[in-house]
């Protein structure tokens, strides 16, 4: 039911949905791909759009959290939460609902980019199997941030400075990684960060099944790329899981 | 006598070094409005959160509809309604919408819940805004949406918290008359209000609270009379005559009387009030005091609560 309601918000609002999940990152597609793209260089060859399409995927996902965040933080502070705690249902339910229906919207943004780049004419190298790999991996990235969200949104809710804060840090976030500059281009130093950033080894694992290119030297993290991909967002949901839900449970205290 | 339908003992709650609530006694009867009322910061909202699960106790006990808020909270939750001081309604949803999703949360099945909602937006008067989303309703269609969705399941104990905050006038009326409805089909309510009028106008029984806890409990005439009787208002022309003008009515009527300077107020006890206008007026007249205004008045429930919560 909790899932059910955000598709009926989808339905009500569907020029803020399609504005939020769909002409942004369509937006940054077309003018990473082609306003900035010519300038670009991929180091160790290949093209630039190749090079960016699993990039995009990937911050995509990162930038979902936004969305939890708002909602889980709306919710809380006008007082659905507390109705819904007032109700005999159970406090896993209303955490869980608001999970589905992110993840849905994620996939969703997903298809829409996949179209999209099919569009200017990236496509998978490597075959179904690993696209659908690469494509999963996105989306455990999504799912390891949708909890960070409802974290933070439970946590912050009375503070719509932190959540305001939460949000402009997607930005860094977005851009300290690989999504659209080769990390091999980048200082040394900024290079280690970017290369850690989790969004950085979803985006390198997804070039790599997809076919694309990387874009970096190697690395003990470019080298296991796939391996990191899967590490990074189950340490994330190892700790923000558990957090949230007892977040919900503590706002009793 | 019958079980109370909300019964606590020695609540307490503290955040932090705040002490919300410090030992807050309650009982109220089935079938009855009880107003909870007092300063802000009283902890009418901390002790509503607690009764309605929302919060734990730190100690005390309290039970609603016969089931303690802690150890059988999901009991407690099958049979109460909250409605909060934000109208807790998702506002891109329309009213029915609304309706038929906490109808279903409620674990009504689908056509049940589309039933209902139907139902309560008549009853609610708002059939005509039952397609448009939330966002677009008025502050009072928002507070009967919020109270329609506490009533999806008929609730024993229905709690609201400052039901009307934020409203105007006519929207409080509105939520007045909903809730004088509601009681006559038997719910029992606890409602916590900073108007006076408010409790004076819905509840049978009033509980004054102050620093967390009770500080008078008895029906609103009652706590009038806690207040004191009728008094006589005289206020002068020049305040120089306040001090011998009270020393004239000490001496006259026998009572002790309020001086208020700014006001140039002089407000004096009693309990036979045309005697005492007469007097007063008359000795007023005698000694050359010049009043501008002389009044009898019943004490209103706001000095009554000035008085319980200084």
């Amino acid at each position: 039911m909790i899932t059910r309601r955000d598709l009926q918000h989808w339905a009500r609002q569907p020029g803020a949905v399609i504005a939020n999940t769909l002409v942004f990152p369509v937006m940054i597609v077309l003018m990473f791909g082609y306003l900035l793209g010519g300038a670009m260089i991929v180091p160790g060859g290949g093209d630039y759009r190749d090079f960016l399409m699993p990039g995009m995927f990937a911050m995509t996902m990162v930038f979902g959290i936004g969305a939890t965040l708002s909602a889980v933080s709306t919710d809380a502070a006008r007082g659905v939460t507390d109705r819904f705690r007032s109700l005999p249902m159970a406090a896993e339910a209303v955490v869980a609902g608001r999970a589905v229906a992110d993840m849905l919207s994620s996939a969703v943004a997903l298809a829409v980019l996949t179209g999209c780049g099919l569009a200017i004419g990236w496509h998978p190298h490597r075959g179904v199997a690993r696209a659908a790999g690469a494509l999963g991996l996105l989306l455990l990235l999504r799912f390891a941030f949708v909890w960070i969200g409802i974290y933070l949104g439970l946590r912050f809710y009375d503070n719509s400075e932190a959540v305001t804060a939460v949000r402009t840090l997607e930005f860094p976030i977005g851009f300290l990684g690989n999504p659209f500059v080769a990390i091999a281009t980048m200082p040394a130093w900024l290079g280690a960060i970017a290369l850690w950033n989790p969004l950085s080894s979803t985006a390198s694992a997804a070039r790599q099944l997809f076919g694309d290119p990387v874009g970096a030297g190697p690395s003990w993290v470019t080298g296991h790329a796939i391996l990191v991909a899967v590490a990074w967002p189950v340490i994330l949901i190892v700790v923000f899981f558990p957090l949230s839900v007892r977040r919900y449970r503590h706002l009793s205290h | 006598m019958v079980s109370p339908a909300i019964a606590c003992e020695g609540l307490r709650k503290r955040y932090g070094t705040t002490t919300a609530l410090d030992g807050l006694d309650l009982a109220v009867a089935p079938g009855t409005v009880h107003g909870l009322l007092g300063p802000n910061g009283a902890g009418k909202t901390t002790a509503i959160r607690i009764l309605a699960t929302l919060l734990r106790p730190d100690a005390g006990h309290a039970r609603v509809a016969g089931f303690d808020v802690v150890r059988q909270a999901s009991h407690v939750r099958e049979r109460i309604g909250l409605a909060g001081q934000h109208a807790a309604v998702d506002e891109i949803l329309s009213g029915r919408q609304n309706l038929v999703l906490f109808g279903r949360l409620c674990h009504l099945p689908v056509s049940a819940a589309r039933r209902r909602a139907d139902e309560l937006l008549g009853r609610f008067a708002l059939a005509e805004a039952g397609e448009k989303p939330v966002r677009q309703y008025s502050g009072g269609m928002r507070r009967r949406l919020d109270l329609a969705v506490s009533f999806i399941v008929t609730p024993d104990v229905l709690f609201l918290d400052e039901p009307t905050a934020g409203l105007d006038p006519h929207g409080r009326d509105e939520v007045w008359q909903t809730i004088r409805a509601l009681v006559a089909e038997g719910t029992t309510v606890l409602l916590t209000t900073q108007y006076l009028a408010e409790a004076d106008q819905l509840a049978d029984v009033i509980t004054v609270i102050a620093a967390g806890r009770v500080a008078a409990e008895g029906s609103p005439d009652k706590l009038k009379a806690m207040a004191g009787g009728d008094r006589v208002d005289v206020v002068l022309r020049d305040a120089r005559d306040l001090n011998s003008a009270a020393e004239l009515l000490r001496t006259q009527l026998s009572t002790e009387p309020r001086v208020d300077h700014d006001r140039r107020l002089l407000s004096v006890p009693t309990t036979d009030r045309l005697a005492a206008l007469t007097t007063t007026i008359r000795s007023l007249e005698h000694a050359h005091i010049i009043a501008e205004d002389v009044a009898v008045r019943r004490p209103t429930l706001d000095e009554a609560f000035l008085h319980l919560t200084r």
